[in-house]
């Protein structure tokens, strides 16, 4: 008998980095010492402690990391506390590769791309990004607009600092909400940090955020002039089976679990207002 | 065709029994007939239905998934699922029959859910047509023929004779070892099945006019006031999903003993205020936003996602158990008058 898509693969925790105060960055291995599973960016997985509970997120590795995956955890619930309090070593249990991924070898080949990500918003965008970054002559220009709270709340600072910010062809633009003393970058809210930057509206845009971020960059983006058609994000609801047969994530006739979680503007435009 | 004596079903039941597990409808102590294993003497229940639907023997109410044990940061997956032995399913009506081809689509589609299909695989499911429908019966605007179900074996009830026609292979399989089935005219039902679809035709939901949902309708129904009043006194009880026959959407929760962890799935309703509830917002806030979404799930998307085959079989059972007399043909009247 095939094993049942409900039943995961015991994965391990093999290390631990600590992000910001509350997110955390966790690499997984198979029990064999290799990667789980190959996926597309913007892909999610389910990871469960059992006992504690089963949660669906985002896989922050690129597919081009061949050796484990990431994931880039914000304590915010049940299984997040509990894997934010665990060690190195332990082990989890995975399932996924799950939903549909950023059209990242189709729509947004060739094209100039603009990143716009919140807090830990990051994290689905962090793959897309270095898989872009590592096939870079299949892209043009790529700019990336990141905000949060603070300093200290900016996930993978030192990699955006020493690497993204480093490279020809991509910018890199850090804004926090308030001023701190060490901080010489752009004070401010993503949204506004948009419209003075004014990017060309030839751009394929990504974006991923908390929702008022998303609602306020959008108005930005539709003021400068974008096309709905060229702005990618992706949504998050409540999930169990992430096979899009428990019947919990639906929007309208889209389930976000199989269908999603990415979709364009115009896309989520056809679906009726409930997420 | 075949037939045997109505005096001779428990005969026909051993038989059956002998080879594999038979469950029947049968009248339980409070007077409601439930499908039941088969000991003998268990009478078939006189009754058009089963109150609760006949989904529960290929999607039961709680199914363990998998177990886990838990030694110091290690994880053992424990094995947990028992292949069910065959079982033939008795006097499955037309819409519950229905219904099973419904929950195929959602079950049986890629990634298959292996624990549905097994059950489905083990199964040999032997319909009765009805000869008494109900007023609150509409399987006809459903598209159901009750005269004519379909299933493995299709059987009728008629002047003390059960005829018995075999569909499929496992049907045949299953006819084979039944010698006290004999032949009959391939013409016998004929009669019944006319008069039932004439009875059909005069029941009050028969003609339910269903045309202005189905694909491509989330538009022109999802900001309708009418959702204010229609779920106005709605309890948020989920008794309408639970006897639903296509009412499919599960929870997945663990039990922990210890060490030992237990996975499995039960039930679950969007009627429930917390089935979609997050950390970080609710999408479905209030009764009205989840009392939409049961009825257009069944009336529009799931239509607009399986080539236009509605979620709902017409079997009535919502009709006859919502507590506050709420239910799906209400919601089809009341939305189906569309303002100019
Ligand atoms: S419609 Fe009726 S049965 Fe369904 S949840 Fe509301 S009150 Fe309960
Ligand atoms: S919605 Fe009501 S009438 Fe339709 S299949 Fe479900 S219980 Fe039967
Ligand atoms: S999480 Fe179950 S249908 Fe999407």
């Amino acid at each position: 008998m095939k094993q049942d898509p409900l039943i995961p693969e015991i994965g391990v925790v093999t290390d631990i980095r600590t992000d910001t105060p509350d997110v955390k960055t966790f690499r997984v291995v198979g029990l064999d010492g290799k990667k789980p599973f190959t996926h597309i960016p913007g892909q999610c997985a389910m990871l469960s402690v059992p006992g504690v509970g089963e949660a669906l997120f985002s896989i922050t590795s690129s597919p081009t990391q061949t050796e484990y995956l990431e994931f880039s955890i914000k304590k915010c619930g049940c299984v997040t506390d509990w894997l934010h309090a665990m060690e190195p070593g332990r082990q989890i249990t995975i399932r996924g590769p799950y939903g549909n991924g950023f059209p990242v070898d189709t729509d947004f080949a060739g094209k100039d791309l603009l990143f716009i990500a919140g807090g830990i918003g990051l994290a689905p965008l962090h793959s897309v990004i270095n898989y872009c970054r590592h096939y870079r002559s299949r892209y043009g220009a790529i700019d990336i607009v990141y905000g949060s709270r603070s300093m200290e709340d900016l996930v993978d600072y030192p990699e955006i600092l020493n690497e993204w910010s480093r490279e020809d062809g991509i910018r890199v633009h850090l804004t926090i909400d308030r001023e701190q003393p060490e901080w010489d970058g752009h004070v401010g809210f993503v949204p506004n940090y948009v419209r003075e930057l004014a990017p060309d509206t030839a751009r394929t845009v990504v974006m991923c955020g908390p929702p008022v971020m998303i609602k306020f960059t959008l108005a930005a983006l539709m003021d400068l002039g974008f096309d709905r058609t060229s702005i990618y994000t992706t949504m998050e609801l409540r999930m169990k089976c992430a096979l899009g047969k428990c019947g919990r994530c639906n929007i309208g006739t889209k389930y976000v679990c199989k269908d999603g979680p990415v979709f364009r503007f115009d896309q989520l435009d056809e679906l009726p207002d409930e997420y | 065709m075949k037939q045997i004596a109505k005096t001779e079903l428990d005969t026909l039941f051993a038989a059956i029994t002998a080879e594999q597990k038979l469950y029947i409808p049968a009248d339980d102590s409070a007077g409601q007939a439930q499908f039941t294993l088969w000991r003998p003497g268990l009478a078939l229940s006189g009754r058009l239905n089963t109150a609760r639907s006949a989904k529960d023997l290929f999607f039961p109410q709680v199914e363990n998934l998998v177990g886990f044990r838990m030694h110091a940061g290690a994880i053992e997956r424990v094995e947990t699922r028992e292949e069910p032995e065959d079982f033939v399913i008795f006097g499955v009506r037309a819409c519950d029959c229905r219904s099973f081809s419904i929950l195929d689509r959602v079950f049986l589609s890629e990634p298959v859910d292996t624990f549905y299909q097994m059950r489905r695989a083990h199964a040999t499911v032997v319909t009765l047509a009805c000869t008494r429908p109900e007023e609150t019966c509409f399987c006809a605007a459903m598209g159901v023929d009750a005269a004519d179900p379909a299933g493995d074996v299709t059987c009728w009830l008629e002047d003390g004779t059960l005829l018995w026609r075999a569909n499929t292979e496992k049907g045949e399989a299953l006819t084979e070892k039944l010698p006290m089935l004999r032949p009959c005219p391939a013409d016998a039902a004929d009669a019944q099945q006319a008069r039932t679809r004439a009875l059909m035709q005069k029941l009050p939901l028969a003609k339910l006019d269903l045309s202005a949902f189905g694909a491509g309708k989330t538009r022109a129904l999802f900001d309708r006031p009418e959702w204010a009043s229609l779920s106005e006194a709605c309890l948020g009880c989920g008794t309408c999903t639970f006897v639903c026959p296509t009412c499919q959407c599960y929870d997945v929760e663990e039990f922990r003993d210890g060490s030992s962890v237990r996975r499995f799935r039960c039930w679950d309703s969007c009627m429930y205020s917390d089935f979609t509830k997050m950390s970080a917002g609710q999408p479905r806030p209030t009764q009205r936003e989840r009392f939409r979404q049961r009825f257009l799930h069944k009336l529009v998307y799931f239509p607009e996602n399986n080539d236009g085959v509605f979620g709902c079989v017409g079997c009535g059972r919502c009709l006859a158990k919502c507590p506050i007399h709420m239910n799906i043909v209400k919601v089809i009247k009341t939305l189906g008058v569309t303002h100019a």
